[in-house]
């Protein structure tokens, strides 16, 4: 599939999480500054992916930091700035909500 | 044959919900009780004016007990841990209590412990939180006391209790600080982890267009990862540093303890997994949720707990006669918004309309929307006589239902 077709909202994150694949994910990566995905980097992004794709909704960096066995000091030495919101932008899927 | 209902947690939404019931049901249909630690009722939207003493700790809590209807039991224990499959809740005291059907009304609990540092040096001298009542009136003395410096408001993460206190706080700071003539002297920042001060982005533009106007810096997307009470730092997960002389944080919130201790009913925040729109947990159909301690994207609200319970009242009303749910409740959440100066904005949106401009229309006449007024000033004081003698007894506010109102809202144009 060309990237042509890829459909993203303003904020670059994918309208259709089904377009996603890994050499995407890598692309989106590298545009956002990691120019190299680690094991640890994977981790996160398929368990952000997983979550979604079974609950409809992304975790928090809080449940991210409980549930997927990486701290929060590493998640944001891994994706600086936002963890949650760079993951979620890598692997395709929509950008988590702040509850209100 | 008589049903027995259990609801743990004797706050809004426990209180609210077992007064509707007992009006609607009696007591040989069903059987309520409720379950609570302490017997002290706090009115919390009231916990934002103690520490401008502008309420006194005193005047904000009364009995549980005593706002409970007649024909519902109070049991003053400790809750250990629910058995899902058993239908029964084990108290701590090492006794349990059967139910047919439960509803989970605990809370939101404060968790300062789970941020490094925030308990360690300057916890109540310098480090303070006014989401309880102990912290809200030792910051009373504090805010006496200061004489300028630097003021920091930080929410750690969300979910938070009411997502607007802070930024109500931010603006009855600058007034009281001016009031007091230290003002010029002082620094007012808003630290929060969201990209902008509030999630709506109608709604944040407007407030964020008010804290410019007050003066008071806006520091977003700052993740809070520690607390140096000793040197007056705030430090985020991604090195960034906010000095302070007074830090006010809103602490990271969970669920009741014992949600987390039962197997299968809370999720890894502690907060009960329900249907957004019959209350329903999805984890066994005889289980209910309320309030704050539910997971859902609705705010952390007392008038959110409101609307939720006319709705849950029906739901098992319907379940206990092996009825459909209703899929009523649509997120509707009411707020007033203090700005300082004796006035007040409000807002009122539901899961999928962000607050607009518009009038809202009350039995007393129209309210305007996220428009500074003196009226809602006043109706956010009135709010608390109307809490404890309408909302609690379980009674409707005319015209004002579970469903949020459309008429008199400037609805954007989307392009």
């Amino acid at each position: 599939m060309s990237t042509l077709a890829i459909e993203t909202d303003r904020e670059g994150f994918l309208l259709h999480a089904d377009q996603w694949t890994p050499e995407l994910g890598a692309e989106i990566a590298r545009e956002n500054g990691i120019d190299e995905l680690s094991d640890r980097h994977w981790l996160v992004i398929n368990f952000m992916r997983d979550r979604y794709l079974a609950t409809g909704s992304a975790p928090s960096i809080r449940s991210l930091g409980k549930e997927s066995g990486v701290p929060i000091k590493e998640l944001y030495r891994l994706f600086p700035k936002g963890p949650a919101k760079l993951a979620a932008k890598i692997g395709g899927i929509p950008k988590p909500k702040g509850c209100i | 044959m008589r049903k027995r209902l259990l609801i743990l947690g004797g706050g809004t939404g426990g209180t609210l919900l077992a007064n509707r019931l007992r009006h609607r049901l009696d007591e040989e249909q069903l059987q309520i009780e409720v379950v609570d630690r302490d017997d002290r009722h706090v009115y919390q939207p009231g916990l934002l004016f103690v520490p401008f003493g502008l309420a006194d700790p005193g005047e904000i809590v009364r009995p549980r007990r005593g706002q409970l209807r007649r024909g519902i039991g109070f049991h003053q224990q400790e809750i250990d841990a629910v058995s899902l499959g058993e239908q029964r809740v084990q108290l701590a005291d090492g006794s349990s209590l059967p139910y047919d059907v439960l509803v989970v009304a605990s809370g939101a609990r404060l968790l300062p412990q789970e941020t490094e540092g925030m308990l360690g040096a300057g916890w109540n001298e310098s480090v303070f939180t006014f989401y309880d009542l102990d912290g809200a009136t030792k910051l009373r003395e504090a805010l006496d006391r200061f004489e300028g410096g630097r003021l920091v408001v930080d929410i750690v993460d969300m979910p938070i209790k009411c997502p607007v206190a802070p930024i109500e706080f931010a603006f009855l700071a600058d007034w009281f600080l001016r009031e007091r003539g230290v003002r010029d002297q002082t620094e007012i920042t808003l630290a929060t982890p969201l990209d902008g001060c509030f999630t709506k982005p109608i709604a944040s533009k407007h407030l964020t267009y008010l804290l410019d106007e007050k003066g008071i810096e806006v520091e977003v997307e700052f993740s809070a990862g520690e607390v140096d009470g000793a040197h007056g730092r705030l430090v985020s997960y991604d090195d960034r540093e906010l000095p302070f002389d007074l830090l006010v944080t809103v602490p990271l919130h969970g669920g009741a303890a014992y949600v987390e201790r039962s197997q299968g009913l809370g999720d890894s925040l502690g907060f009960v997994p329900t249907d957004p729109h019959t209350l329903q947990a999805h984890t066994a159909s005889d289980v209910f949720a309320i309030g704050d301690a539910t997971d859902l994207p609705s705010s952390k609200a007392g008038s959110v707990t409101h609307f939720e319970g006319e709705v849950l009242a029906e739901n098992i009303e319907r379940f206990l006669v092996g009825r459909e749910l209703v899929s009523r409740f649509d997120g509707h959440s009411n707020c007033f918004i203090e700005t300082g100066f004796g006035k007040a904005l409000l807002i009122d949106f539901n899961y999928d309309h962000e607050p607009v401009p518009g009038r809202f229309p009350t039995a007393a006449g129209p309210l305007p929307l996220l428009r500074e007024s003196r009226l809602n000033h006043l109706g956010k004081l009135m709010f608390q006589w109307l809490y404890w003698h309408v909302l609690l007894p379980g009674r409707e506010i005319p015209l004002i239902g579970p469903e949020m109102p459309t008429a008199g809202k400037k609805t954007p144009i989307t392009a």
